[in-house]
């Protein structure tokens, strides 16, 4: 048999992946994150009195902090493996990557572990956020002048 | 290639295992099995080598021998330079063969114990596979605690330290005939559907077994191939068919076998060298000692690939060895 009907074989027992209900879980999920993290923005700029922009800092720094301590109690697994990417998506992912990829590593030191290894996931997010950034930012300036 | 024994026999075997293994539907033939997956130790490295470690243990006590009495340890599993068999040896002191064969490693190390039993330059040997979820998807997938959804073909490696106490002393199950198996690639890349990728491998030794020994499917009461998850068995049969005219009645997957499916977070099923060892030497022998199963065929699989290999995008090569066992007459 040669790969490509073999490749057909393994097609037709190959189960389909729930797409459109995971897609539908992560949009639902991902907007009860949404309406949280504007929750917490008013909650922050009422309380403290301050700018929308300084509470929406405030507002990422608590889904941070909640994205790692969730991970370090090993909750954040389980969320996600029900919520899919309406957990991975938002900045609480990006958290649960480093933070998960830390605690991989912590047995191998500071920094030949956690060092070398916490951005092992995320990195990835970092390079590319910061190229698409640079692309974005030239081509706004070469066609918008800025 | 094709060995046949006249005079070699598994005499004993020790299963010790982690708490996912212990709650399926097997947990009752298990000799040991920890509730965390650490064991006492304090990475998950050291926790792989501490099953193998124990493994041996338990099955000297149970076979009422010392480490002298023991020849050759042969010995493999996962983890880079097989570090938990090394690092496990340095303990336990026999003089050690390491061996890799990915998921096929049980199998593999049982031929070569055979071999060297059956040649008679070894009385005794040991025969050991590990394998641990989390130091496998440390070193293959995602750190542990990252729960990136998965795909439904994903399987989950077992944790479990698996040993056999292999002599020319009539006890326990007769060792009839092995087949080394051919390295096979059917351009399959996909490192989340494993039973694509081995389910050829599989077929070909199968059909080299039969026809090195003259038989067919019907000779076995059971086939048992090692971890090609609830898909992959599915493909395993289809090829076979279309590829060799060999149709099967008599099969079962071990990975498809060591988990409750229904209730327990393992997708397509158990993989891993410890997967099939796991069910057969405490499940399978169980039954062959009550002799509802008379002849079974062992058959290990393999996926013979790395990080580096499928971050290159290259297809994963597979491998099959297998193993004849009889209840002794």
């Amino acid at each position: 048999m040669n790969e490509k009907k073999y490749s057909a074989l393994v097609k037709k027992h190959t189960p389909k992946e729930d797409v459109f209900k995971n897609a539908m879980i992560a949009f639902l999920i991902g907007g009860v994150m949404g309406i949280m993290g504007q929750g917490l923005i008013d909650i922050y700029s009422y309380m403290c009195d301050i700018s929308t922009k300084e509470a929406s800092s405030y507002m990422i720094i608590t889904l941070i902090f909640f994205g790692c301590l969730f991970t370090c109690l090993g909750w954040f697994d389980k969320l996600v493996n029900f919520a899919k990417c309406g957990l991975i998506i938002p900045i609480t992912g990006f958290a649960h990557a480093v933070q998960s990829a830390t605690l991989e590593y912590k047995r191998e030191g500071m920094i030949t572990g956690i060092g070398a290894n916490m951005f092992k996931l995320a990195g990835s997010v970092i390079v590319f956020g910061v190229v698409s950034a640079y692309t974005f930012g030239l081509l706004r300036l070469l066609v918008m002048g800025g | 290639m094709n060995f046949k024994y006249n005079n070699v026999y598994l005499n004993e075997t020790a299963i010790v295992t982690g708490p996912y293994e212990a709650n399926g539907p097997l947990g009752s033939y298990f000799d040991r099995s920890y509730d965390d997956l650490y064991f006492g130790t304090d990475s998950w490295e050291a926790a792989e080598a501490k099953l193998i470690e124990d493994s041996v243990d338990i099955l000297l006590s149970k076979s009422s021998l010392i480490k002298s009495d023991i020849d050759i340890h042969i010995s493999g599993d996962l983890l880079n330079q097989l570090v938990a068999t090394n690092y496990a040896a340095k303990d336990i002191g026999i003089p050690l063969m390491g061996v890799y064969a990915a998921c096929a490693t049980s199998t593999l190390g049982l031929i070569i114990g055979a071999n060297m039993v059956e040649s008679g330059q070894v009385k005794n040997a040991i025969c050991t596979v590990s394998s641990h979820n989390s130091s496998a998807e440390k070193q293959f997938r995602y750190p542990v605690e990252y729960g990136g959804p998965k795909r439904k073909t994903t399987t989950f490696t077992s944790t479990g330290g698996a040993s056999a106490l292999i002599s020319s002393k009539k006890k326990g199950i007769r060792i009839e005939s092995g087949t080394i198996g051919t390295v096979v690639d059917l351009g399959i890349k996909d490192v989340y559907n494993m039973g694509a990728v081995m389910a050829p491998a599989a077929a070909r030794t199968l059909y080299e077994h039969l026809n090195a020994n003259g038989r067919d499917t019907n000779y076995y009461d059971l086939i048992l191939t090692g971890d090609l998850g609830i898909y992959g068995k599915e493909i395993f049969k289809d090829y076979l068919k279309k590829e060799y005219g060999i149709k099967l009645k008599n099969y079962e997957d071990a990975g498809c076998i060591l988990y409750d499916r229904g209730s327990q977070p393992v997708y397509a099923g158990a993989s891993g060298p410890a997967c099939i060892p796991l069910v057969t030497y405490g499940y399978i022998f169980d039954k062959m000692h009550k002799k509802q199963y008379k002849k079974i065929l062992m058959i290990g699989t393999g996926a013979l690939h790395n990080t580096s290999m499928c971050n290159e995008k290259r297809t994963i090569p597979s491998i099959a060895h297998a193993i004849s066992l009889e209840v002794i007459k």
